[in-house]
């Protein structure tokens, strides 16, 4: 565990590789989880018509993490489908949390506070009751 | 038309976009909305976010790429996302009052912008004078590997710059796209970074960007999994795709055909929001 949280442990160089797998693992397993539900959703929807000409928003369950995760329960393909761009929407704000931890090792303070702005601003948009203006 | 001929003729559409944005560095995303509007008589509210949800998978896919390579300026990227999404936020609040047929406009304009900037000529004016102090304290410097050495410049105008990306991250967050030439307008022209530091580095801001705007949209039911299911996919692929012909192809005719397109594309959907079609 000392030789995780040591510095050299972590040079620049590995954080840059741990940034790159994280974003290509997020993107991939996101694709599959999409690509898994949409089969679902097309075996279930694909002879009906699709009806996107005027605007009424996504169906009830769509537009929230418990609403998502209770569509899945029940086989909805959309709702998978949703799991997955939740998870791609999350990849590069996972991101972020890696790269305050990458600053924190380097003992760069500044970035550190940075990057946790940036973090502050997303999590403002996430949690800030902006649905309701 | 059924779903699943919607599904796969959306997904053969996406495929080209992502090839073509790829091959020509425009990115894919720019095409998603005329193609789902003009082409499918999609909503524009819910072309938006789709389109925003296709360039976080763009961005995301390629930038683990860059970032290995070291030429990305993750201490730029970093500092410059508080603009970029500060800017999102703004922008996807906002574009709750404007009409739609207005943001059809701005979209053209922009696009239109995108495509001239494609065919601008790169003169590099970097240098290595550290003449600002406030990159000095932000440790905004950096040097790339290119062809075996190391290059290093040093950033200009920060204050410029992060005016020019907050701006950026208002058009993404209203628009639903990646701004890219907006980026690297801001990074080439006016923080005077080389190309291929500001092209990856704004890709490595494009995901952050669109995530921060992303959370807004979701919430408010712009994104639709029956398109974001088809036009993810295919753009990923067609953006894989375009990455291995890269090597091969000849980009010079591709980036003029492209740009022709693009600006064909953006006239309509102009012309189609002075109308109030859109």
């Amino acid at each position: 565990m000392k030789r995780l949280l040591s510095k050299h442990f972590w040079a620049d160089k590995d954080i840059q590789q741990l940034i790159g797998k994280q974003l290509r693992v997020g993107v991939i397993t996101s694709s599959i989880i999409v690509f898994l539900g949409g089969v679902v959703y097309l075996y279930r929807h694909g002879h009906e018509a699709p009806n996107y000409g005027t605007f009424a928003g996504v169906r009830q369950g769509l537009d929230n993490l418990p609403g998502i995760f209770t569509g899945i329960m029940e086989g909805k393909g959309m709702n998978v489908i949703q799991l997955g761009i939740v998870l791609l929407i999350a990849t590069p704000i996972i991101r972020i949390g890696l790269s305050v931890f990458a600053f924190l090792l380097e003992k760069d303070y500044l970035y550190v506070v940075i990057t946790l702005i940036v973090l502050g601003v997303i999590t403002f948009s996430m949690v800030g009751g902006l649905e309701r203006l | 038309m059924t779903i699943l001929s919607f599904t796969l003729i959306l997904l053969a559409g996406a495929f080209l976009a992502g090839l073509l944005g790829s091959l020509t560095g425009l990115g894919g995303g720019v095409v998603i909305i005329p193609l789902l509007t003009l082409g499918f008589h999609v909503d524009i509210r819910y072309a938006i976010g789709t389109a925003l949800i296709a360039s976080i998978a763009t961005s995301s896919g390629s930038a683990s790429a860059y970032v290995k390579e070291g030429i990305t300026n993750i201490r730029l990227g970093m500092f410059l996302e508080i603009a970029t999404t500060t800017g999102a936020v703004v922008g996807a609040l906002i574009a709750v009052f404007i009409p739609t047929n207005v943001v059809a406009i701005i979209f053209g304009c922009v696009l239109i912008f995108s495509a001239l900037m494609s065919f601008r000529k790169k003169s590099e004016a970097i240098s290595d004078d550290d003449v600002s102090k406030l990159a000095r304290d932000l440790r905004l410097n950096g040097t790339y590997p290119s062809g075996g050495e190391v290059v290093s410049y040093k950033v200009r105008h920060v204050p410029g710059g992060y005016f020019m990306m907050t701006f950026a991250g208002v058009m993404s967050g209203l628009l639903g796209i990646g701004s890219g030439a907006l980026k690297v307008l801001a990074m080439d022209n006016i923080m005077r970074i080389p190309f291929k530091v500001s092209t990856t580095t704004s890709n490595f801001m494009i995901g952050v960007t669109a995530a921060a705007s992303a959370v807004v949209y979701l919430q408010r039911g712009y994104v639709s999994p029956g398109l974001c299911m088809p036009v993810v996919l295919g753009v990923l692929l067609g953006a894989f795709g375009g990455s291995r012909l890269l090597v091969k192809a000849n980009t010079k005719w591709l980036r003029i055909v492209f740009g022709v397109v693009i600006t064909f594309l953006a006239l309509q959907m102009i012309y189609n929001g002075l109308n109030g079609k859109l």
